[in-house]
Parts: structure tokens; C-alpha cells; sequence
């Protein structure tokens, strides 16, 4: 048998690249058909951060203190998170230039955006979990956390283009932190407690089909049209009057890494509410089609180890040599 | 050719040097104590935005790498049966298990929730799909075997001469799936990289990650070994083998002419190549990485200078460091995950991977003087 250094290498790229490439190349994930999901509609935000409270009492969660709040030099009265955090899930977060008079404008003008969990067509999280603990409804499709899955190991920390999950370092017994749509509240016919607390509807809850017809819907209207907006759930029967707004063309959430199951309307540019740029193009697929093409079947690692097996046999057996005794001369 | 069979060295066992590692492998275990009773944050400078910090980083990715000359060496002597790399064999051996012991310590010390960390293996928790998974799965498996493949030398030592015949009639088997596993999960630590999608700089988020770590880690476990053997010459006062270590360097510089052009190669394919004329740090640290990489390709390009002690110590650390240096980049530099974040390991961090190294140097020296591991002076032969 000839084979030598120059096939093992030949063997290595082949099993790296020509694999990959041509086997098992994984499409996007799919919207499931019931997907449920949040419309954020930043035209209609008010700033009143009544959603942030709502959350935390739904999903028991303590306040954050502010640094003055901490030290004792001033009475806990307010929760402030400045970001999402191991015991924040929602936040409101605004956008404000120069004299900040003008909404949803860019010069001299401010914007509300929301911070949650953009619950992932093709999450990064779930295909990085490698126990498990993050997994996707295939129903609602609703991206959940099991902590008694979790090892704690924060490959979907990293893995999140959205920063979503945020990890407890401040604790010997830490778990993952992230929206869940408020899972334990739907059995009870309830909804996502952001949503239900909105008093304009800038946060709506509902199937993410019928949340795609109403920004259809409001992005045909002609802005400053008075108008009624869903408030709460569509098809709650509940409804806000407004004028309509002024939306950027794009709607964040529709194509980013495969689409994801909270839309976002805004009236200034997404990059402006640190919206990361991303590319239609899962992660989470180019992931798993690497791996499934090397390891598709085993067949790969099972050929390569057939080949050594009887490579070190023929060396170390065959020719009759003890293999770790030394050659004599 | 004939080589000089393992013996222990002998020697005493307290020294000087191994009491300073001695006091180094204690103020790693006084950080872990606040570790584990007051959480991660308490000893590390891990957040949000950098999870992932010094313990995987250097501790797993770049220190299993290093260990890579155990496969690597297993590769040459048993699989392309070149006999001449034989007296390599035990010592890169038990630096690989080793390295991958303090790999799989420093997992534990980093998972949050350490005590579920069987989750990984077992059926109903395992998912497949994370990259994360194949790489664990591996790396345990690849310890054990390692512990199997270096038990002859501890057989030998007990006398036991029935047990290592024994032993010895299957080991082709364990050797051959020594080689496998490695491969399988130095290329997955690359893989690692590409669930981040666009948080990876584009010099680095690549499909032909896989087949960059693994020449990659080749070339630093050849170093590793070239690097451990001149230390142990200078140490134990030896002479250096350079007949065997210039010609595994020849192969190293393959392997670096193969990461270059493919690395390259990748770069002009996914029309990114004009970001590593655009400053930024990854631009910075991808070009130290390839200059060192290109080291032995030039310095080592006659068999005259691959006949130099100097020069094999050298282009050996070149290719070991850019090794290094790709790494801890692709992990802490390259991976950029928004404004605002900021990630540099703190003391105690430091302290834990110096611990570490301490006490696989610490392991080593005690080994070699018990066991037989190096091949004996030439002098006695």
C-alpha cells in the first residue's frame, strides 16, 4: 500500500471542502404556519416604558437599581435597566440627535426602539445549544430556554446576532436570561405582557401572518391619514386612534438571517437604533451544512478511520514489530 | 537506524523550579475557590458581549492545538510508518494528554453550570447539530484514548510485561482512532466560528475554517514537539535530535505553504481579500499571523539551515506562535459583537491559565523523571 503524506492531506481537503460543498447544503428554516410573534411600531411608541415593568412582573424578575439607588443615597423606587440583562428581558431604548424636538426624525429628533428577543426563524442559539436547553416550538415557534437543560456553557450568548441572551455572571448557580413571548401566560389565554400593557399598540401581539398584513397594511396608508390601529393582540377587538406614520421602507425582522418572528417599523433608519446589518442567510444554516456535509452519515470520519486502522495495523502489527518497542539495528 | 529505548531520567523530585510551579498551581486553585463559591464574574472579566474569554480561548482552543503534536507525531511514526520520529512518539504523547487534561479542566472551570455538564453526552440532552457537541464528544473520547496509548510507559514502568504485550497486540486500533478524533474536532474548533455569522470579522468567518485549524494545529503540534524536545535537550543536557526535527519541520513548512494558499485562496473566492488592506485589529493580527506562518518557508529553506539548532528552535516558535496568535484572534479579536463591548482577561483569569501551564510543566518534569518517556542518553547506548 503506497499512501503517504501527500494523500492524507489529499484526504483532509477532500473530506473539508468537497464534502461540504456538494452534500447537504441546508436551506433557511421555515416560518412555521402558526407562528406567533410581536409587531414593534416605533411611530406609535410614546417612550412610557410601561411594557418594561409588565415584563418583569410577568416573568418575576427584580428590578435594576440605579447606581445612586444601590448605595442606599436615594429611596428604590425606580427600576431603570439601561439594556437587557440577566434580570431584564424588554427594553425601550431611544434615539435622539441634536435638540431631540421632532419624532421619528433624524436631524434634531429622537425614535423609540425595543430591545426583546427577535425569536429567530433559523436562531443561532438553538442550532449552537449543544444540550438542547434553547429549542424552537415547532408550532408557534416561540425560541425557549430550559434551564434545567443548560451546562451554562454560553455558546448562544455568543452565537446570538441580536445579543439576546444574557448569561447571570454574577452568581454560582447562573442561567440564561431571554423573552420567551411569555409562553406560561398563553395556556390561560393570555399574551405577551409587553404587548398587553401598550397603550398606543406600538406593541402588538399576534400570528405572524396577520402581524405581515397589518404592516402591509399601515405602509400602504398615506402618512398622516388618521387611522385605527389593533392594541394588544390582533383580533382582540381593541384598537387605538392615530394618524398613520412615516416608515422607512424597510421592515427589520422581515429577511434578517432568514427572517424572525418580531417585526420592527420605524421611522428613522434601523442603523440609527442599533439594528445590526445582517444577511438573509441563517448562521445557524452555513453552521450545520459544514457539519452535516463532513459528517454526513459518518461516512467520512468511518472511511478515514478504516484507512488508519489499517494503516497502523500494517505498520505496527503485520510486520511483526511490537509498536512501541524500540527497532533494533 | 537504532534508537535509544524510553528510560526514566531519575533525578530529585523537589527543586527549585518545581516549587515555583508548586506555588503558581496553588494561586490558580485559591482564584477557582472564589470562582466556584461566588460565580464567574467574581474572577473573570467575562460579560455579555464576550462569553467566551482567556479560558476557552487559550486554555482549550489554542492549548489542545499545541497538544496536536500527540496525533500529529502518532500520524507520522504509526500511519506513514516513518520509524526515524519514533524516539518523538511518548514524549509528544504525554504533552498531548496533558494539554488536553487542562483543556477539559478548564471547560469545567468556565461552564456555568459545571455540575449538568454530562448533559452533553447524554441521550435526550445531545444535540447534534451544535458544533459545540462534536467538539466536546471528541475531546473526551480523545483523552481517554491518549491515556491508553501512553499506558505501555506506566506498564513498563510497573513491570507488567504481560499486561503491555497484551496491550500492545490492539493498540493499532487506538492509535488509528488517536488519529481520527483529532482531526475530527481540531477542525471543529474552526468550525466553532461560523454559527457567529457576521460577528466574525470578515478575515476570518470562513466555510474553510475547519480546514484551517486542522493544518494549522498539524504545524503547532510538530512545533510543540520540535520546542519541547531543544527544551529537554538544554534542560536534561542532551544533544539535540536534528537530523529527525529538521525533517519534521520540512513537513511543517507544507503545512504552511497549504494554510497560506488556502487561506488566501478562501479570501480571493469570497472577493474579501480588500479588507486585510483596510485597517482595522483583525486586519492587524491576520497579518502577524501570516508572517509568522511564512517563517519556516523561508528561513528553513535549505536542508542546511533545517540542520541548525537555532534555526529549527526558531522557525518551530515562529509556527507555534502563529498558531497561537490565530487563535486567540479568530476568538477575542476578530469576534466583534457590537459597540460597547470590551473584553480583557482579568488577573484571576491570568492566574488560572498560568496555574495551568504550571502544572502541565510540573506533570511533565515529575513524569519524565519517573516514567519511561524520554529516550535514554545517548551516552548509555
Amino acid at each position: 500500500m503506497s499512501f503517504d503524506r501527500r494523500d492524507l492531506f489529499r484526504l483532509a481537503a477532500v473530506a473539508a471542502t468537497g464534502a461540504a460543498t456538494q452534500a447537504h447544503a441546508r436551506p433557511n428554516k421555515t416560518m412555521p404556519e402558526e407562528a406567533l410573534g410581536l409587531l414593534f411600531d416605533g411611530t406609535l411608541c410614546i417612550g412610557c416604558r410601561a411594557c418594561m415593568p409588565a415584563c418583569k412582573e410577568a416573568n418575576g424578575m427584580p428590578p435594576e437599581l440605579t447606581p445612586l439607588e444601590a448605595n442606599g443615597q436615594t429611596s428604590a423606587v425606580w427600576d431603570a435597566p439601561l439594556d437587557i440583562s440577566g434580570s431584564t428581558l424588554n427594553v425601550i431604548k431611544a434615539y435622539r440627535d441634536g435638540t431631540g424636538e421632532h419624532k421619528d426624525e433624524v436631524k434634531d429628533g429622537f425614535a423609540f426602539t425595543k430591545q426583546s428577543c427577535f425569536h429567530c426563524v433559523d436562531p443561532s442559539c438553538v442550532s449552537a445549544c449543544p444540550v438542547s436547553a434553547m429549542t424552537k416550538d415547532p408550532v408557534n415557534g416561540i425560541v425557549s430556554y430550559n434551564v434545567d437543560a443548560c451546562i451554562g456553557c454560553r455558546y448562544c450568548v455568543a452565537a446570538c446576532p441580536f445579543g439576546v441572551p444574557r448569561f447571570t455572571y454574577d452568581t454560582p448557580k447562573p442561567k440564561i436570561s431571554k423573552c420567551q413571548l411569555c409562553r406560561h401566560r398563553l395556556e390561560d389565554g393570555k399574551f405577551a405582557a409587553c404587548a398587553t400593557v401598550c397603550p398606543t399598540g406600538a406593541t402588538l401581539f399576534g400570528k405572524v401572518k396577520d402581524l405581515k398584513a397589518e404592516v402591509a397594511r399601515r405602509k400602504a396608508l398615506a402618512p398622516g391619514t388618521p387611522t385605527t390601529y389593533p392594541r394588544g393582540r390582533i383580533g382582540g377587538g381593541d384598537s387605538y386612534s392615530a394618524r398613520a406614520g412615516r416608515y422607512v421602507p424597510r421592515v427589520y425582522g422581515e429577511h434578517e438571517i432568514g427572517g424572525t418572528q418580531v417585526l420592527h417599523l420605524s421611522g428613522v433608519p434601523f442603523e440609527l437604533l442599533d439594528k445590526p446589518e445582517l444577511p438573509e442567510r441563517a448562521p445557524a444554516a452555513v453552521s450545520e451544512s459544514l457539519q452535516h456535509g463532513l459528517y454526513y452519515g459518518l461516512l467520512a470520519p468511518a472511511t478515514f478511520l478504516g484507512i488508519l486502522v489499517a494503516a497502523a495495523r500494517r505498520n505496527m502489527v503485520a510486520a511483526g514489530k511490537n509498536p512501541d518497542e524500540v527497532k533494533k539495528p | 537506524m537504532s534508537h535509544a529505548a524510553p528510560a526514566p531520567v531519575g533525578g530529585k523530585l523537589v527543586t527549585p523550579i518545581t516549587t515555583v510551579l508548586g506555588v503558581m498551581v496553588l494561586a490558580m486553585v485559591a482564584v477557582l475557590a472564589v470562582r466556584f463559591v461566588y460565580g464567574l464574574g467574581a474572577a473573570t472579566n467575562l460579560n455579555n458581549g464576550y462569553p467566551w474569554g482567556l479560558w476557552i480561548a487559550w486554555d482549550v482552543v489554542t492549548g489542545s492545538a499545541l497538544a496536536g503534536g500527540g496525533f500529529a507525531t502518532a500520524l507520522l511514526v504509526y500511519v506513514l510508518n516513518r520509524g526515524e520520529y519514533h524516539p518523538l512518539i511518548r514524549p509528544a504523547l504525554l504533552a498531548a494528554l496533558l494539554g488536553y487534561l487542562q483543556a477539559g479542566f478548564s471547560v469545567v472551570a468556565d461552564l456555568g453550570r459545571w455540575w449538568d455538564f454530562w448533559h452533553i453526552f447524554w441521550p435526550g440532552y445531545a444535540q447534534v447539530n451544535s458544533v459545540l457537541f462534536e467538539v466536546a464528544v471528541c475531546i473526551m473520547a480523545y483523552t481517554v484514548i491518549l491515556a491508553i496509548e501512553l499506558l505501555p510507559a506506566a506498564l513498563e514502568r510497573l513491570g507488567w510485561q504481560r499486561a503491555k504485550k497484551k496491550l500492545e497486540r490492539v493498540l493499532f486500533v487506538f492509535v488509528a482512532i488517536g488519529v481520527l478524533l483529532p482531526t475530527m474536532h481540531q477542525s471543529s474548533l474552526g468550525t466553532l466560528l461560523v454559527v457567529f455569522g457576521p460577528q466574525v470579522h470578515p478575515l476570518y468567518q470562513s466555510t474553510v475554517l475547519p480546514l484551517l485549524f486542522l493544518t494549522s494545529t498539524i504545524g503547532m503540534g510538530y512545533a510543540a514537539v520540535t520546542i519541547e524536545a531543544a527544551i529537554s535537550s538544554v534542560a536534561l543536557r542532551r544533544p539535540l535530535e536534528k537530523e529527525i526535527l529538521g525533517k519534521l519541520l520540512q513537513i511543517g513548512r507544507g503545512l504552511m505553504a497549504l494554510f497560506l494558499l488556502v487561506r488566501f485562496g478562501d479570501l480571493v473566492w469570497r472577493g474579501a481579500l480588500h479588507f486585510a488592506f483596510e485597517p482595522s485589529l483583525p486586519m492587524l493580527t491576520f497579518w502577524v499571523e501570516n508572517l509568522l506562518f511564512s517563517v519556516p518557508l523561508w528561513l528553513l529553506a535549505s536542508a542546511a539551515a533545517r540542520g541548525r539548532a537555532r534555526l529549527i528552535f526558531l522557525g518551530a516558535m515562529a509556527m507555534a506562535l502563529g498558531g497561537i496568535v490565530y487563535r486567540l484572534s479568530a476568538f477575542l479579536v476578530a469576534y466583534q459583537t457590537g459597540a460597547g463591548w470590551h473584553y480583557f482577561p482579568s488577573l484571576g483569569e491570568l492566574t488560572v491559565t498560568a496555574g495551568l501551564i504550571a502544572f502541565e510543566v510540573l506533570a511533565i518534569i515529575l513524569a519524565v523523571r519517573v516514567l519511561p518517556i524520554l529516550p535514554a542518553a545517548r551516552s548509555s547506548s
